[in-house]
C-alpha cells in the first residue's frame, strides 16, 4: 500500500470517528486530504469504493445512513461504541495464556489472525510477552478444511465437500447444512444435517479431499438447539470402556517389551525347549489385540481365551497362505 | 508480518500502543510489532502527519520523540485500538480452549479467566460454532511422569530414565539432558538429548516405565537442535528404508495413521502405499498384525522376514498343550 493511500485511509478513518453527523461521499471529498488528487468524479468514486472495502475488510464497522429523511443520498460514520475494542487487563499469567495461545495453530493463516488478536490487546494496553520461555509447548494442527468450514458454519451456508471414507477410496460428494466444528482427541469433525442422508452426520476434516464449495445463500443453515456437538462427535467414537475380557499369554523370555509391560506374570512355561512367562493381559478391544499380538510373532502365544487364539491363528495363517488361506 | 499489506492494523494500533507506554523506546515498540525501527519511525511520521478535519496544527496526531523514545502527545481520537475481528477472535479464543483442554500446559484457571475477559472485550466477535473437546485420556502415571518432567526442566536437571521404545519393542534405561516438554496432537513428549544415542530424541511420556531427577544438571550439548515439527512428530528420514504394501479395503486405515505416500488405487477398494521405516522388526509387527489384510511387495526380504515370523509362530504354538476348546 502506497504511503499516500495509508495517511488517506488514518484521515478517513478520524474523519469518520470524530463525526456524529453521516458524512456524504461529496462531503468526505472536500475535507479529507487525498481525495483531492481525484481528477474526475468517477475517478474519485473508485478510490472511494476501494476505500470504504478495504476499511470493511479491517473490521472497521462503517456506519451508514442519513440524517434527515429529506438527505438526497446516505453517509457515513463510524460509531466509536462499535469500533473500539473494550477494556481489558490482563494478569501476568493471564497474559502468558495468550503469549502461548498465539503460537499454538500449526496454520499459517490461523497463527496471522491470532497475531493480528494480540496486536489489538497490546495496544489496549496489555503486556504480553511473546518470547517468555515456556516449559511447555503444545500445538494443534489444523486441516485445510478448517477455516472454510467454520466460516460457512459463522455464516450459516450450506457446504458442499468430496468425502473420503477411511475403508473405501470412493470420493463421494457430500452436502451438508454445517452446525459446528469440533475438536475432539485431536481430531477435527464437522457436524450437521447431511442433505443427501437427510439425517444428522459428523464428518473428519482430514478425510474431507479437494476444496469446500459454499452452496445457497448465507442464513441458510439453523441449527437446532438441542444438540450438543461435543456429544454428537464424542458419542460416534470409542468411549473409554472397561476391559472386557482377560487373556493369558505365553511370552518368550527377554522379548516383546511392549506387552510384557502392560502384562502381569502369574507363572512359568516351558514350550518346546524355550522358556517364558505366562502372563494375563486385560482386553479391551479384542479384534485390535489380536493384531497386536500377531505381530509378535512366536513371541507371543495365546493360552486363553480360545476365541483370541484362534483369531491370531487365522490372521498367521493368512500370512503365510496369502489371501485365500 | 514486515509487508505493506499488514501496514493498516499497526497504524491504527499504534497510537492506543504508545497512549498505553508514555517514553516507550522505539525499538521496544518495533520489537512488539515485529517491524525494524527503520519501519517503525516511517509509521509514526505518517501518523504525525494524519488528523482530525481542519489538519491546522492542533488538529494532527502529535507526538513528542525524546532521545530513542517516543510518546502520544496529542491523539486525534484514536485512543482505543479497534474490536477484534471475527477470525482474529476466533483463531485466539479457539487456541485458548485448546489450551485448557490440554492437561498439563498451563494452570486452567488462568486460561479461564483469560478466555471471560478477552470474550467480554470482544463483544459481538465471540467465535459460535466451536466447541473443543480434546478428550485426552491421560493415565495418571502418564500425568505424574508429566509433573516429574516438568520439575526437571523448570530446575535444569537430567533425568534417568526407564524408556519403552516402540520402533525396537525394547525398554532401555537411559540418561537424558531435558530440552522442551512437547504437545502435540494431545499427546505429550519430552524432547531431549539421549546420552545413550548421542542425539536429540522425543520420548512420549506414556512410555515412561519409571523417572528419576538426577542431582546433575541438564546439560545438551551446543549443537542439539530442537526437532523440526513442522512435518508432524513422525517425520521419516529420507535415508529409511522404504517399503510398498498393498493394503486391503479394512487396512487401508494405515495410511491414514502411519505417514504413508499413496501410489496408486487397485481393484477391490485396496491401495498401494510407499512406507519408509526406520526398524524392520517395527515393520514386521505391522505387517503380520494386519494378518494378510496387507502384503509386502517390495523389499522381498521384508516379505520373507514377515512370513517366516508367521510360520514360525504356528509352529510354536502347536507345541502348547491342547485345552478343551481346540
Amino acid at each position: 500500500m502506497s504511503t499516500a493511500r495509508a495517511e488517506r485511509l488514518v484521515n478517513l478513518v478520524l474523519a469518520l470517528l470524530s463525526t456524529r453527523q453521516y458524512l456524504t461521499a461529496e462531503r468526505i471529498r472536500g475535507i479529507v486530504p487525498g481525495y483531492a488528487d481525484a481528477t474526475s468524479d468517477e475517478a474519485f468514486s473508485r478510490m472511494f469504493e476501494r476505500d470504504k472495502t478495504e476499511l470493511r475488510e479491517l473490521g472497521i464497522p462503517l456506519e451508514t445512513g442519513r440524517n434527515s429523511v429529506f438527505d438526497p443520498v446516505e453517509g457515513y460514520r463510524i460509531a466509536r461504541r462499535d469500533y473500539e475494542l473494550g477494556e481489558i487487563d490482563l494478569a501476568p499469567d493471564e497474559a502468558a495464556a495468550v503469549a502461548l495461545a498465539v503460537r499454538l495453530w500449526d496454520s499459517p493463516d490461523l497463527t496471522g489472525q491470532a497475531q493480528g488478536a494480540l496486536v489489538k490487546l497490546r495496544a489496549a494496553g496489555v503486556e504480553v510477552d511473546e518470547n517468555a520461555p515456556t516449559i511447555v509447548e503444545p500445538r494443534v494442527h489444523t486441516e485445510p478444511a478448517f477455516a472454510p468450514l467454520l466460516a460457512a458454519v459463522q455464516d450459516g451456508q450450506v457446504v458442499r465437500f468430496d468425502y473420503r471414507r477411511s475403508d473405501s477410496p470412493e470420493r463421494r460428494a457430500r452436502t451438508l447444512e454445517p452446525w459446528g466444528v469440533v475438536s475432539w482427541r485431536a481430531r477435527w469433525y464437522v457436524v450437521g444435517h447431511d442433505r443427501d442422508r437427510d439425517a444428522p452426520r459428523c464428518f473428519r476434516l482430514s478425510r474431507i479431499t479437494g476444496e469446500v464449495r459454499r452452496v445457497g445463500k448465507p442464513g441458510a443453515v439453523r441449527r437446532p438447539r438441542d444438540v450438543n456437538l461435543l456429544d454428537f462427535v464424542a458419542g460416534t467414537s470409542e468411549r473409554d470402556s472397561s476391559p472386557v475380557a482377560r487373556a493369558r499369554l505365553w511370552i518368550a523370555d527377554g522379548r516383546a517389551a511392549g506387552v510384557r509391560r502392560r502384562a502381569q506374570p502369574v507363572g512359568r512355561m516351558t514350550v518346546g525347549d524355550d522358556p517364558g512367562d505366562v502372563m494375563e493381559l486385560d482386553l479391551y478391544f479384542p479384534e485390535s489385540a489380536a493384531d497386536w499380538i500377531a505381530g509378535h510373532g512366536e513371541d507371543v502365544l495365546v493360552l486363553e481365551p480360545d476365541v483370541l487364539a484362534k483369531s491370531v491363528r487365522d490372521r498367521l495363517e493368512r500370512v503365510v497362505h496369502g489371501e485365500d488361506g | 508480518m514486515s509487508g505493506s499489506t499488514e501496514r493498516m492494523p499497526r497504524l491504527l494500533a499504534l497510537v492506543p500502543y504508545l497512549l498505553a507506554r508514555p517514553g516507550i523506546r522505539i525499538e521496544e515498540a518495533a520489537r512488539d510489532f515485529d517491524v525494524s525501527a527503520r519501519q517503525l519511525r516511517k509509521d509514526l511520521e505518517l501518523l504525525w502527519m494524519c488528523g482530525l478535519p481542519g489538519y491546522g496544527p492542533g488538529d494532527l496526531i502529535d507526538l513528542s520523540f525524546d532521545g530513542d523514545t517516543v510518546s502520544v502527545t496529542y491523539d486525534a481520537g484514536m485512543r482505543r485500538p479497534l474490536r477484534l475481528t471475527g477470525g482474529e477472535a476466533t483463531a485466539l479464543l479457539i487456541a485458548l480452549r485448546a489450551l485448557a483442554e490440554t492437561p498439563g500446559v498451563l494452570d486452567t484457571d488462568a486460561v479461564h479467566r483469560a478466555i471471560a475477559k478477552i470474550e467480554a472485550a470482544a463483544g459481538a466477535a465471540q467465535p459460535s460454532g466451536v466447541v473443543v473437546g480434546m478428550g485426552v485420556r491421560e493415565a495418571a502415571t502418564t500425568a505424574r511422569t508429566r509433573e516429574t518432567v516438568r520439575a526437571a526442566l523448570q530446575v535444569g536437571r537430567a533425568l534417568r530414565i526407564r524408556y519403552y521404545s516402540a520402533s525396537r519393542d525394547r525398554i532401555t534405561d537411559r540418561t537424558v539432558d531435558p530440552m522442551r516438554l512437547l504437545i502435540v496432537q494431545a499427546i505429550g513428549y519430552l524432547e531431549a538429548w539421549c546420552r545413550l544415542a548421542g542425539d536429540v530424541r522425543l520420548f512420549r511420556l506414556d512410555r515412561f516405565d519409571d523417572i528419576v531427577v538426577l542431582d546433575e544438571p541438564s546439560a545438551p550439548p551446543a549443537h542439539a537442535e530442537p526437532t523440526d515439527l513442522s512435518g508432524g512428530v513422525f517425520s521419516p528420514e529420507p535415508d529409511h528404508p522404504e517399503a510398498e504394501i498393498v493394503l486391503d479395503p479394512d487396512a487401508r486405515w494405515v495410511a491414514e495413521y502411519y505417514p504413508c505416500e499413496e501410489l496408486a488405487e487397485l481393484d477391490g477398494g485396496r491401495l498401494r502405499v510407499l512406507m519408509r521405516y526406520g526398524d524392520q522388526s517395527w515393520m514386521v509387527r505391522l505387517v503380520l498384525g494386519l494378518g494378510g489384510r496387507a502384503r509386502v511387495e517390495r523389499p522381498a526380504e521384508l516379505a520373507e522376514a514377515v512370513r517366516q515370523r508367521a510360520a514360525a509362530a504356528l509352529a510354536r504354538a502347536r507345541h502348547l498343550p491342547v485345552t478343551s476348546g481346540q
